[in-house]
């Protein structure tokens, strides 16, 4: 039954990915301006030009072109930059890390934050206090992460500069990381100044992704929070003498969990996918920096490395919260 | 019901702020050449960075204080609105005309038509929305259509999904199903029984639709890719603050209290709409 649904997620998510790549590629390709003709000084021959658009395949027919290049993907060839002349693949896996490591700080910011509102919320359920965050986190969730950057930046880059706003570490700093999951790797090497200097960065832009998604946990997480605190065996534990804290941790929100872990999922993949503006308005050297400045550059190979990437990302983790959805609810699990 | 009362109660002076803000806000850009103190694109090198009214140096006029090549910040702003908003309606309606026609299509007549519906939708899920409405723009050249065309592109899958869902429980309702026995088509039952059931939703998703699109544009212009630099954007100005935010904060500070405004007036806007046709609250 698992392995079945599993399967069968497998396979759409192979489909969903073909479709993204055939739209990336046709996009791209039907739009105006001649990269070659960027990369090259003015006044170069005809026949320079020529060579150029050979070495990149642009001188064959447009199906030709997309299965050689999904031909390339498969084989883990992603083409070359055409701004940077360097192997997409690689410019992509230097970027990854620093967004994943982004994207998941984020993540469980907004996990705490959100949890800890619900719990609370919960607790004062009908009163002044709970009012108070339903107001809070609507108006939270209504303002995007963009938005949030740009407050963050005003707030503590300006009014009262305490956090650093632009980039991913202070560039004075000697980094003897040799991956590029710098806080990872700074907390492993006991290197407790960088980490300090890695947070001080990656602080701001992700509180700016965190608000949206914290707000959003913290109203649904409450609202199956106060349903499952009706039901018998929650009174049952209150009657026994459990505080109602207690009753909240210990009891409900195991059972309360489960809807709001499928929402998380979905709200990642939207989490990760604002990390692109929020990284270029922090000048956090990202995956999303990348992409805008390969957008910019017109620099096709890179742009759909970037995407197609992005979009693993996305299919895995919606695969991911599946599986663990299936997993964790007995009914799927016994069905 | 409890909840349901306290929720109307709670929502209408929300959205009469909401309201107030957005018709003000229109209004002003509407009859933006005559509201204007200044020329939008007036510079001038002797009265750059100008501080808003109440600060020291500040030049009377210009309320809101000037850029750094002497721009003054509320004209730019008000004509900014205009953008603004004509994106908003234009982005918000064509996405929402296109998505909820696939929406019904899919959720009412189901089978095929729902299968490839719903797997295109899953590929337009899959792509980071920013960075394909970046894309989009670049390929479709900068211009107000352009971030129209893009912006109606990218967000149409809002309205299919949730539409679809919509049509999928009226379709099953015994209402479709009297119709069909009456002798009614279904393209008939689909457009004159289904498409009024489901219209509550798609007015309170549009409304929150535009607030998203405001800001798409925003960000489209802070990366320099919405429509000609000349023009002033909430976005490009917003870009202009953020190099100058030492220097001169209020560049940043008003543009981005303008859009904060407008776009939780739009979200407050589709959250009553939606809490006012909404069955259950009502």
């Amino acid at each position: 039954m698992l392995l079945q649904r599993f399967l069968v997620r497998l396979l759409t998510m192979l489909v969903t990915l073909f479709g993204v790549a055939i739209v990336v590629f046709v996009v791209i390709r039907v739009a105006p301006g001649d990269p070659i003709a960027m990369m090259l000084p003015p006044g170069a021959s005809d026949d320079d030009i020529a060579r150029l658009r050979a070495l990149y395949g642009l001188d064959k027919s447009i199906v030709q072109q997309f299965f050689i290049w999904l031909g390339g993907v498969l084989h883990g060839d992603f083409g070359t930059s055409i701004s940077l002349r360097q192997d997409v693949l690689g410019l992509v896996f230097d970027r990854l890390p620093a967004t994943l490591e982004l994207a998941t700080v984020a993540l469980l910011m907004a996990i705490v934050l959100g949890a800890t509102a619900a719990i609370l919320g919960a607790r004062s359920r009908g009163t002044a206090i709970e009012a108070g965050i339903d107001v809070v986190s609507g108006a939270t969730l209504s303002i995007p992460d963009f938005l949030w950057g740009l407050v963050l930046i005003l707030l503590f880059g300006v009014l009262v500069p305490v956090f650093d706003i632009s980039g991913r570490v202070s560039p004075q700093l000697d980094l003897p990381f040799v991956t590029q999951f710098y806080l990872v790797e700074s907390i492993l090497r006991l290197r407790f100044d960088l980490t300090w200097d890695l947070l001080k960065h990656i602080l701001m832009p992700a509180v700016a992704l965190a608000l949206p998604l914290a707000a959003i946990i913290a109203q649904l997480l409450k609202q199956s929070l106060k349903e499952v605190l009706d039901l018998d065996y929650v009174v049952l534990a209150r009657v026994k003498g459990f505080s109602e804290t207690q009753v909240i941790l210990r009891e409900a929100l195991k059972n309360a969990a489960l809807p709001t872990l499928t929402l998380v999922g979905v709200q990642f993949t939207f989490l990760i996918g604002g990390t692109v503006i929020v990284e270029r308005l922090f000048s956090y050297e990202g995956l999303g920096n990348m992409a805008i400045d390969a957008v910019i550059n017109r620099d096709l190979p890179l742009i759909q490395g970037i995407v197609l990437v992005f979009a693993l990302l996305f299919v895995l983790i919606n695969l991911a919260v599946d599986m663990m959805y299936a997993l964790l609810n007995p009914r799927l699990r016994h069905g | 019901m409890d909840d349901a009362r306290v929720a109307r109660r709670g929502l209408s002076p929300r959205l009469w702020l909401a309201g107030g803000w957005l018709v003000l806000a229109l209004l002003a850009t509407i009859f933006a050449p005559l509201i204007a103190p200044q020329d939008p694109l007036a510079q001038d090198l002797m009265l750059e960075r100008l501080p808003p009214f109440w600060l020291d140096g500040a030049e009377p006029g210009y309320w809101l204080g000037t850029d750094s090549l002497g721009r003054d910040l509320l004209s730019r702003l008000i004509f900014g609105g205009r953008i603004a908003f004509i994106v908003a309606f234009a982005a918000a309606t064509s996405a929402c005309l296109l998505g909820s026609a696939l929406g019904l299509i899919a959720g009412y007549f189901g089978g095929w038509a729902d299968r490839i519906i719903s797997r295109v939708v899953d590929v337009w899920m899959a792509f980071p929305p920013v960075l394909f409405a970046i894309l989009l723009v670049a390929v479709l050249g900068t211009g107000l259509s352009s971030v129209i065309l893009a912006i109606a592109i990218i967000d149409w899958t809002r309205f299919c999904r949730v539409i679809r869902a919509e049509a999928m429980s009226q379709a099953r309702m015994d209402y479709v199903e009297s119709a069909r026995i009456a002798g009614y088509g279904r393209i008939g039952i689909m457009l004159r029984e289904v498409l009024p059931n489901v219209l509550p939703s798609v007015v309170a998703l549009l409304s929150l639709e535009m607030g998203i699109a405001v800001i798409v544009e925003a960000i489209l212009s802070f990366v320099n890719l919405s429509i000609s630099t000349d023009d002033p954007t909430w976005g490009g100005i917003i870009a202009e603050g953020r190099l100058s935010i030492h220097q001169a904060w209020w560049v940043l500070v008003f543009p981005l209290i303008t859009l904060i405004l407008t776009v939780l007036s739009f979200s407050q806007f589709g959250e009553a709409l939606k809490a006012r046709f909404d069955p259950v609250l009502r």
